[in-house]
């Protein structure tokens, strides 16, 4: 028992990680209708600003993740204006298409620039440190790193259903036009959007070298795992992304304790094909 | 004579690049209210979404109030003064109400107006108030129109535009909204208004323009239009 509390709690750490990965990607979505298959690569390259902040500077992962999240947002807004906006209107194909180029683009830099070689930020203030209550052991890294995502998550949802800025936002999402209609800038929310979708996966993505070796393939199996939340979740739903990651986690955890490691994904792709068998538009799809 | 609040002028508009509008003019006059009628597909909405900015001129020029609006977009247009009530009203059918009426007054930033503009037509639209917390879409198709109405007023509009309002309204409930824009207008609003109801709406109108298949056929006061042999058979029946 205690083995399987102990399993789970690992997985659902790792899970609201991939909440907070899939948060980004389920808001783009649900705002602009635009899936963002270089979502993967950002968290890359976040990981990469944390690395070499940490490496050169000497300036620990806790505090990169600011930078990080600010760099991811820029890209973000920078790859809005160069690429997405010209996708908007537009087939489906189109923004898959170009965000796809976008990431294979990404991945090849880095692979140019930082060689694929797998790199480890050693003497973080996080480090190795556990703690233990009773007798559960928590990895330090991965709980900061889970607080931090469930607190970003927490702002982004407050701020959608608070603030002014964020009725404009459901607007937005929901009818471009009349959103117009009643003065709102949407071209600047969609700039926004996907600025705020790219900072979630930047700060996810600055705190993970203080646990994770960081190499050009890295963010492709937690784009591919975003996804899967953010489809298993009901496209555009936040609540159900959250929900989903801390479901992905925790099955990816226990299928690869107690079957096989090699297992855990089949997994949990079988969890993501089985809810979408019984709930095509996923759990809290409507 | 004092100038007009919108002036429209050999105007060509449509979709995709192609033009259902062919060099359109018309004027309204501060204080009036202004009816363009005419059969489904004529290009009246299309009008509409080119004055308002969610479309743009293929040629020809928009003034509103002495300035060119032609290439402005939709958000800057309203931040000018017009507001439009969009065809199939165009609601926000998962937000509440009250979220609806506030997003109408979202360029105003000071909270004591809204609350005073949103009272204000609280008292106009009473079943409103009983429904402030439900979502948008679950609110009758009447009850959808006087939101829809009641948030384009939320930016205090100078001009308000209509675009038919009375579709999928039962007959009791067309004359009440043609009753409620008369008082919008009453109060001091411009309104421009396109509808299909050619006789309800010229009835409540100043002046009226006719448009067949992208152009204007015949223009006048209100009462001339009612009464030209034309309009009473193409659009009246009778």
């Amino acid at each position: 028992m205690e083995t399987f509390v102990q399993v789970l709690i690992d997985g659902m750490l790792n899970g609201m990680v991939y909440a907070l990965v899939a948060a980004g990607l389920c808001l783009i979505w649900g705002v602009m209708d635009v899936i963002n298959f270089a979502h993967g690569e950002y968290l890359m390259v976040a990981m990469y600003v944390s690395y070499w902040l940490g490496f050169l500077l000497k300036v620990d992962p806790l505090l990169s993740v600011v930078a990080a999240g600010v760099f991811i947002f820029i890209l973000g807004a920078v790859t809005y204006q160069l690429i997405i906006r010209y996708t908007i209107g537009r087939p489906g194909l189109v923004a898959l298409l170009a965000t796809f180029g976008l990431a294979v683009f990404l991945k090849n830099l880095c692979m140019n620039w930082f060689s694929p070689n797998f790199l480890i930020l050693s003497d973080t203030w996080l480090g190795d440190k556990t703690l233990q209550l009773g007798n559960i052991i928590f990895p330090v890294p991965q709980l900061v790193a889970a607080l931090l995502a469930l607190v970003v998550i927490g702002l982004i949802y407050a701020m959608i259903n608070t603030t002014r800025f964020g009725w404009a936002i459901q607007a937005t999402a929901l009818d471009r036009d009349a959103a117009e209609l009643m003065g709102i800038n949407t071209e600047r929310i969609y700039l926004v959007i996907f600025g705020i979708g790219g900072a979630c996966v930047g700060i996810a993505g600055g705190i993970m070298p203080s646990y994770l070796a960081v190499h050009p393939e890295v963010g492709s199996m937690f784009g591919l795992i975003a996804f899967v939340c953010v489809a298993m979740g009901g496209f555009g739903s936040i609540p159900g992304a959250f929900l989903a990651g801390l479901l992905v986690g925790s099955v990816e955890a226990l299928a690869g304790f107690y079957i096989a490691p090699v297992f855990k994904y089949i997994a949990v792709f079988g969890l993501y094909l089985t809810v979408v068998f019984l709930r095509p538009k996923g759990i809290f799809g409507w | 004579m004092a100038d007009p609040i919108l002036k429209v002028a050999d105007l060509f508009t449509g979709y995709d690049g192609i033009p259902v509008v062919f060099g359109i003019s018309l004027e309204v006059m501060p204080g009036e209210l202004v009816a363009i009628v005419g059969a489904n597909g004529a290009g009246k909405t299309t009008i509409m979404r080119t004055i308002c900015g969610l479309a743009h001129p293929l040629k020809g020029k928009i003034m509103f109030e002495g300035t060119d609006i032609s290439q402005h977009a939709a958000h800057q247009t309203l931040k000018l003064g017009i507001s439009y009530v969009p065809e199939g009203r165009r609601i926000f059918a998962k937000l509440s109400v009250e979220k609806n009426l506030a997003l109408g007054a979202y360029t105003e930033n000071s909270k004591a107006e809204i609350h005073r503009r949103l009272e204000e037509l609280l008292e106009i639209f009473p079943v409103l108030r009983a429904r402030a917390k439900q979502t948008a879409e679950t609110l009758s198709g009447g009850e959808q129109q006087m939101l829809a109405i009641a948030r384009g007023l939320m930016s205090r509009p100078k001009l308000f535009m209509l675009d038919e309002m009375s579709l999928g309204l039962m007959p009791s409930m067309v004359e009440k909204m043609m009753e409620t824009i008369t008082a919008i207008n009453h109060a001091g609003t411009t309104v421009l208004l396109v509808e299909q109801m050619v006789q309800e709406a010229l009835e409540i109108a100043h002046r009226g323009y006719v448009i067949q298949t992208g152009k204007i056929v015949q223009f006048g006061t209100a009462r001339e239009l009612l009464d030209s042999e034309e309009v009473r058979k193409a659009y009246m029946g009778m």
